[in-house]
């Protein structure tokens, strides 16, 4: 009960920053890729993908379990080379180029133990360069205006599940690169926390905007996160719908969830799911 | 207060019969033996008392061996697990041989040794690291190995150099691997130890047990095993107490 009102407050608290004089500080780059495909091995896993997102814009993948959409993921990183096709990050095609233009933010929180939450949020700025101290400094502002002040000395291991995946977004964001790759982020997460966590999300992204591309099997966190959502088959993955989310949104989960225009979106994505599941 | 008590009482309780046992000559008698070669606990105690100077200069000796060893197992041990890690060719090459080589008592070899390295310390620093040598490389290799593959692509998207991955990731990650190494081989170090003396030695409390054989000096001998097992416990204590101070997440 009192976590609830802590986090109400700390939402709260976040929406007050979100003021128009606050704007984006990262630049955004354009995501597209041609005919992508992969395979390990023998196995296919991308058949001919082609996904366009414009800077600034978020595109869901939503798919099938284990139908490859991680691994597209990892492909736009550039943690892995697809097997034919290119894909390019703001005009960057080698995989090293997109690896530096793109923050992955995996499954899992994978927060690391020995470091606090403040530590495991500023570890791309360590990585860069920065002292210890300046790193935290620079950590330090944005643990306040996303609802974590007073955690910033935590162990991850005593922060709750949507506290360690909100450190685990902070460390993605705070990397300052202008593509964000998240991998099912709130997965792992029970009912009223996602909802919660989506929220905290939209605003996060309206605050600081960067083009995202979000990898759910979650239809409706799909159609409420992002501007364009490509729904692919069980695999080898090829894309069988891509829809627009219903525009203008309500920052409000439950009215924009509600919204007629959503549930028909949410029903087209449902459908183009089940066929391409066949 | 109950896990230390009980121990105690139990303690008490077979040094006890040990003392009646031995001073009333029933364990002499059984073993048809002469009443001094069946020391009683105080005897042992008073033994400890007498030959304290004795027995503190031959165990600092030995001290100094396991140290010495030990710390040249963890250098070589964790560097050597470390260059595996990082070179898989090396880790396909040198692992099997590293396992295969646990085969070769290091009893056979300490002869050789001895001719090697002469009388005095190097032989049994040797001996004490070859034997506490496996245990740390293997456990940190399979620390390092254990480490999330998902840990490692993220770093990676996170600017992390590969010597930043190491620090960062893999190094911590592989720390309590590394200790759970280090206490193994804190256990194994004084047997060693010992060992490595009877092979050829002029101090150390290996060497004192063994002239003291030669002189029936069985009390003193038990003296030198209440030192080396009083020794060998207060480093495992030690290596726990840092264990905690270092891995503090776990």
């Amino acid at each position: 009960m009192r976590q609830d009102t802590r986090m109400k407050y700390e939402l709260g608290g976040y929406r007050t920053v979100e003021s128009p004089s606050h704007r984006p500080h990262a630049p955004a780059d354009a995501i597209s890729l041609r005919a992508v495909s992969h395979s390990y091995g023998d196995l296919r896993t991308l058949d001919s993908i082609d996904l366009e997102a414009p800077p600034h814009s978020v595109l869901g993948l939503v798919g099938p379990s284990g139908c490859g959409k991680s691994t597209l993921l990892e492909l736009i990183c550039g943690l892995r080379e697809p097997t034919a096709g290119a894909i390019e990050v703001g005009g960057e095609a080698r995989a090293e180029g997109r690896l530096a233009r793109c923050a992955f933010m995996p499954q899992r929180d994978l927060l690391l133990p020995w470091y606090s939450a403040i530590d495991n949020a500023a570890l791309a700025l360590r990585n860069q360069g920065m002292r210890r101290r300046e790193a935290r400094a620079a950590a330090t502002g944005l643990f306040e205006r996303f609802g974590l002040a007073g955690f910033e000395g935590m162990r991850p291991s005593e922060l709750s599940g949507g506290m360690r995946q909100r450190v685990a977004f902070l460390r993605t964001l705070i990397a300052g690169k202008p593509v964000l790759a998240l991998d099912e982020p709130f997965a792992s997460l029970d009912a009223i926390t996602r909802a919660e966590m989506q929220e905290w999300l939209a605003a996060a992204l309206r605050a600081d905007p960067r083009t995202v591309v979000l990898v759910t099997h979650d239809v409706e966190e799909a159609l409420y996160l992002c501007d364009r959502v490509a729904v692919l088959s069980a695999r080898p993955a090829r894309i069988v719908g891509e829809l627009s989310a219903p525009h203008p949104r309500a920052s409000d989960r439950d009215t924009a969830v509600t919204d007629p225009e959503f549930v028909a979106a949410r029903e087209e994505a449902m459908r183009a799911l089940r066929e391409g599941s066949r | 207060m109950r896990r230390w008590l009980l121990p105690l009482a139990l303690i008490a309780l077979l040094l006890g019969i040990w003392q009646l046992a031995a001073s009333t000559g029933a364990i002499a008698d059984a073993l048809s033996l002469e009443d001094f070669l069946v020391p009683s606990p105080t005897e042992i105690a008073s033994s400890l008392w007498d030959s304290r100077s004795l027995l503190a200069e031959n165990a600092w000796v030995t001290l100094r061996e396991i140290l010495l060893g030990i710390f040249f197992a963890l250098v070589v041990g964790a560097g050597f697990a470390i260059l595996m890690h990082r070179w898989q060719l090396l880790r396909d090459a040198a692992y099997p041989l590293i396992v295969a080589s646990q085969t070769i008592p290091i009893v056979v070899i300490s002869p050789i040794l001895l001719v090697w390295f002469g009388y005095g310390v190097t032989p049994k620093i040797v001996i004490i690291a070859l034997i506490c040598f496996f245990p740390i490389t293997v456990n940190v290799l399979d620390g390092l190995r254990s480490v999330d593959p998902d840990a490692v692509k993220l770093m990676r998207s996170l600017d992390a150099s590969r010597w930043q991955r190491f620090w960062r990731v893999e190094a911590p990650a592989a720390l309590p691997n590394l200790f759970t190494g280090l206490k193994i081989a804190v256990v194994l170090s004084p047997i060693s130890a010992v060992f490595a003396e009877w092979v050829g030695s002029s101090s150390g409390l290996g060497h004192l047990i063994q002239s003291d054989t030669a002189n029936y000096q069985v009390a003193r001998q038990f003296a030198s095993v209440v030192v080396l097992s009083a020794m060998a416990l207060a480093l495992i204590g030690l290596t726990a107490l840092a264990e905690r101070r270092v891995v503090r997440w776990r």
